[in-house]
């Protein structure tokens, strides 16, 4: 689903991802490490679309829209609700019956309560949560998480493991983080930056 | 409703929604544009002609769409929304057209404004006068909003929309002033006719380009 050969970004004298090789298989689960600046998030943005890449070759066999991208700002608008917001991605992603579908998601990571309160209210915990709905809205094959467990309490941290390894298997995750060992049991491979 | 209609639809609505919780775009630009037109009446002679009070409205106007035009990406720039929108299967000319709908929607407001204002403090708004503001609106926020979201990406982003927005914007306004004082307006209403089309059109297709790397 995704090949990178060679796979370099620059902005401008900086260079932000040095020679990634890069196989990701439909269904597998490849976790991303390294420490901070080694390239992880601009590796996800690249894959995402979001950068062009300043050499080496990438091929991400999937349209936009079978991508869901959590990125590090939860990508809300924070003068809108959860329902607000969920319902202008629902109509761009143009999904079906999406008031179903984005009361399911709001009850399933706990926001179904505070559904018509501005999200700039909330903590950044709870627009994690809100993120992960917004991640997973359109149902996407591919999943590029860039730190996912962020903010997350103990509750929401859960939450998010259910939800991954119920995924598991049948959608591709690239997946960025800090923290390996948490994802240790789904991982399928790992892409070490340095 | 086709499905690029209600893009631009439900993205026009957020804006319009996001300026009625934060209030924080058209007070503002209602506020200059009256501040403006006062010390305009202040600072004219008596005996002033037409034509200059004409020229002071559009200097008013446009440093107005300035304003409007400097707010329209807040959100999307502070939150890094931007990079939700264009991953979303939405054309990415439909993010275009719906922020340009929504900074028209507020220059107009303020324009409501401004207008019976001018006509109070200076001289009655003609027809032809009308009809210039509202062409080289067009042309103002479609070749704004264009800008705007070109200056997102740059640091000194302050600067560099009204280095890129003046100079491409300076027909419309030249139109506007003609259309507003000549005597035969016609001519100048045509021209601001053709650059709405010309910079919409350029604005439409370019877009995908300025907001994806």
């Amino acid at each position: 689903m995704i090949r990178a050969r060679s796979l370099e970004k620059r902005f401008g004298a900086k260079r932000a991802l040095r020679g990634v090789d890069l196989d990701v298989a439909g269904g597998d689960f490849v976790v991303v490490t390294g420490p901070n600046g080694s390239g992880k998030t601009t590796l996800l943005r690249l894959v995402a679309g979001l950068l062009a890449p300043t050499a080496g070759e990438l091929e991400v066999a999937t349209e936009r829209a079978g991508i869901g991208f959590l990125s590090h700002e939860p990508l809300v608008y924070r003068e809108l609700t959860p329902i607000e917001n969920l319902q202008l991605f629902a109509r761009l992603y143009r999904i079906p019956e999406r008031g179903e579908r984005i009361g399911m998601l709001l009850e399933r990571f706990g926001l179904w309560e505070v559904r018509h309160e501005r999200a700039g209210t909330f903590s950044r915990g709870m627009l994690q949560r809100l993120a992960l709905c917004r991640t997973l809205l359109h149902d996407p094959g591919l999943l590029l998480l860039d730190e996912p467990f962020n903010a997350l309490d103990a509750e929401g941290a859960g939450l998010l493991d259910r939800e991954l390894a119920e995924l598991r298997g049948e959608r591709t995750f690239l997946v960025a983080t800090h923290d390996p060992a948490r994802l240790a049991p789904l991982e399928s491979g790992r892409l070490a930056l340095a | 409703m086709s499905g690029y209609a209600a893009d631009v639809l439900a993205l026009a609505r957020k804006d319009l929604l996001l300026e009625l919780r934060a209030r924080d775009t058209l007070p503002a630009m209602l506020l200059f544009v009256v501040t403006a037109l006062v010390v305009f009446h202040f600072a004219l002679p008596g005996d002033a002609s037409e034509t200059a009070a004409k020229g002071l409205l559009w200097v008013a106007i446009v440093f107005t769409a300035l304003l409007g035009l400097a707010r329209a990406f807040v959100a999307e720039r502070e939150q890094g929304l931007l990079d939700a929108l264009v991953l979303s299967p939405a054309d990415r000319s439909a993010i275009w057209l719906a922020k340009s709908l929504a900074v028209l929607a507020f220059l107009v407001a303020a324009e409501a404004v401004a207008l019976p204002a001018f006509s109070i403090f200076f001289s009655g708004v003609d027809g032809p006068t009308v009809a210039g503001v509202a062409l080289a609106d067009l042309g103002i926020c479609a070749i704004g909003t264009l800008v705007a979201a070109m200056s997102v990406a740059g640091r000194a982003r302050e600067l560099l929309l009204p280095l890129l927005f003046l100079p491409l914007a300076l027909p419309a306004i030249a139109g506007g002033v003609g259309a507003s004082v000549a005597a035969d307006p016609a001519r100048y209403l045509g021209f601001l006719a053709l650059y709405d089309a010309v910079f919409a059109l350029l604005a439409w297709a370019s877009f995908e380009y300025v907001v994806v790397e």
